[in-house]
């Protein structure tokens, strides 16, 4: 037992809460710059310390081998992971840990759920309560929400709706998340195709999903009486919603992904927000709302960078099989030239900027890249980068695989900055990007990306485009860009041919 | 505590995260994800309050299962985010400390 129990509803666990979630917000609060982020994120630390220990002093709190052995193993394997990730896997590690998130929120959710009934049934069966007092003992050490049964002196048949609605809303709206996120990280780590995939009528299935998880909501709801019938229910509908998770996800394609995993994050917050209410703790509350506001935001910038909304790219999705016909085009034109050539030409230029795209994650090529400015600013070339708001696949990830590489925060530019620079640019190298550089976005109506912000490489008065081969890209669309006459083809590995042309720089 | 209460400071935090998360540049977004899984590992909270009532096995379990997940998005989410910010911004500033220790 703790020394220090506190009473659950206490001024001082109230105040322990505030803290920890001023701290939360401070703490991202200084994650608006490079210079302090790090130091937030102390805070933010600092702040979820805060809202443990105080938890674990709350009078009742029990079962500590338990407790104490889970937190071990969790933290093992979290120090352990968080030493092995690789920056390039840095989507997989997030989605898999939004996965964690909005299923440890419907365990706890269902458990909160098996709990009052579990409450109701003492109350049912045993016909001893004739005081109180009784009554008291009964739910004593029992559970922290329970505070209200003493109040009201009646053997209440049914959970409180203030309780019910929030913990069925934690519960499908976590482990949508936790089966969905699951499928993100499979198609993330290449355990199924990242293709999309779906079958005939999945939108029915869906739709027929979410109506019956609403309607068993209502029953559960509004025929609040706890029958045996409850519980059945209950597991059907975290069925359904798992399913529903995995159905949702699974027909989207990898170059989607920012946008799913931003809103998994979204929908991880809201639930624990929701179970926050259910559990009446204000620090779960505000966490969990703070995770919320944010993966909300990200869904959204990064569906305006893609020009598409978020419904369109959950339920329509191009590059679904039905969608954008790859292979359609016939051979055009197009200029190859070895990396020697390549490294000549940039090697005269005044200025140059890089478009790295997710190409370059998977060749692991940002340290070659980034030798490679190395080697062009010591022979007086200017150096940028061009970043895409939708580069890599989640938001931002390219400027961590470039930070990583220990490219200046300062080189590294946003879409809106570079643009204007573009067209006084001598050469634009574009690694293992395609869909963000497509012209075919501003120009070409009937284009699937039409409409969809791009860096405009087309702009520099020379391209060099390095890439495996003419294949298109995930939203399996030619690029015009690899045909146009300032256009040159590097054809190969992009590390490899980053690293050739690095070492013909050194000659030259 | 009273659903409105609740409901009150679910409104605000709102729109508190908003103002302050629309202020976080493109470039920092990753490690902005990372930092929030840390944050939503306050399920643990959760966990903590209901495995305390468990009155079976199975509560127990779940219970269990809740803890190791939240305490795995908080420890790894943390320490993840830290790694990646190190590389931002302080770099410089390292380096010189090392070189300062170096004579």
């Amino acid at each position: 037992m703790p020394l220090a129990a506190l009473a659950p509803d206490s001024g001082l666990v109230g105040l322990l809460y505030i803290v920890s979630f001023s701290l939360f917000i401070y703490g991202l609060r200084l994650g608006t710059h490079p210079t302090t982020a790090r130091r937030g994120n102390g805070l933010a630390a600092v702040g979820m310390a805060i809202a443990v220990i105080t938890t674990l002093l709350l009078q009742g709190i029990g079962n500590w081998g338990l407790i104490f052995a889970g937190i071990l193993i969790g933290s093992i394997i979290g120090a352990v992971a968080s030493k092995r990730v690789k920056m390039t896997e840095m989507p997989q590690m997030v989605a898999l840990y939004n996965g964690l998130g909005g299923g440890a929120i419907a365990l706890i959710a269902w458990s909160e759920y098996r709990h009052w009934v579990h409450i109701d049934k003492a109350l049912s069966t045993s016909g001893e309560i004739t005081s109180r007092q009784d009554l008291r003992e009964l739910v004593e050490g029992s559970h922290l929400s329970i505070k209200v049964i003493p109040e009201t002196f009646q053997i209440f048949g049914s959970v409180p709706l203030e309780v019910l609605i929030p913990t069925l809303f934690a519960m499908v709206v976590g482990s949508i998340s936790f089966w969905g996120s699951n499928v993100a990280f499979g198609k993330l780590q290449e355990l199924i195709p990242s293709q999309p995939m779906g079958l005939p009528g999945q939108k029915v299935i869906n739709g027929l999903l979410l109506i019956g998880i609403i309607i068993g909501g209502v029953v559960l709801g509004v025929n609040n009486d706890l029958g045996d019938l409850s519980q059945p229910l209950f597991i059907a509908m975290l069925v359904a919603a798992a399913f529903l998770g995995v159905m949702v996800v699974l027909p989207i394609g990898g170059a989607d992904m920012p946008v799913v995993i931003s809103l998994l994050n979204a929908f991880t917050g809201l639930s624990a927000a929701a179970a926050g209410i259910a559990l009446e703790n204000t620090a779960l509350i505000v966490g969990g709302t703070l995770v919320g506001s944010s993966g909300t935001i990200l869904t959204l910038e990064m569906a305006t960078a893609m020009n598409r909304s978020v419904a369109n790219i959950l339920f329509a999705g191009f590059g679904s099989p039905a969608g954008a016909g790859a292979g359609s085009q016939e051979e055009r034109p197009h200029r190859s030239m070895t990396a020697q050539d390549a490294a000549i030409q940039l090697a005269y230029a005044d200025s140059v900027v890089v478009v790295p795209g997710y190409g370059l994650a998977v060749a692991q090529a940002q340290h070659a890249v980034r030798e490679m400015a190395d080697e062009l600013e010591k022979k007086g070339v200017s150096v940028g980068y061009a970043i895409h708001p939708v580069a890599g696949r989640m938001p931002g990830h390219m400027n961590v695989l470039l930070a990583e590489a220990d490219v200046p925060y300062e080189q590294l530019k946003e879409m809106d900055e570079i643009n204007p620079e573009l067209p006084q640019t001598d050469v634009c190298v574009v690694i293992g990007a395609n869909d963000v550089t497509n012209p075919a976005a501003k120009t070409d109506e009937s284009s699937p990306i039409y409409g969809m912000p791009i860096i405009e490489a087309d702009e520099a008065q020379q391209v060099l485009v390095l890439k495996r081969s003419m294949s298109p890209g995930f939203a399996g669309i030619d690029n015009d860009l690899f045909y146009h006459p300032k256009t040159s083809m590097v054809f190969g590995d992009a590390k490899q041919t980053v690293s050739d042309i690095v070492s013909e720089l050194g000659e030259l | 505590m009273d659903l409105i209460t609740m409901i009150t400071i679910f409104v605000l935090a709102a729109f508190v995260g908003f103002e302050v998360i629309a202020k976080v540049p493109t470039t920092l977004h990753t490690p902005l994800m990372s930092e929030t899984n840390a944050i939503h590992g306050i399920v643990l909270l959760g966990g903590l309050i209901v495995i305390g009532f468990a009155n079976s096995t199975l509560d127990e379990v779940i219970g269990l299962i809740a803890i190791i997940f939240g305490t795995v998005n908080i420890v790894g989410g943390f320490l993840v985010t830290d790694r990646m910010l190190e590389m931002f911004g302080t770099k410089k500033k390292k380096k010189a400390d090392s070189g300062d220790g170096a004579e």
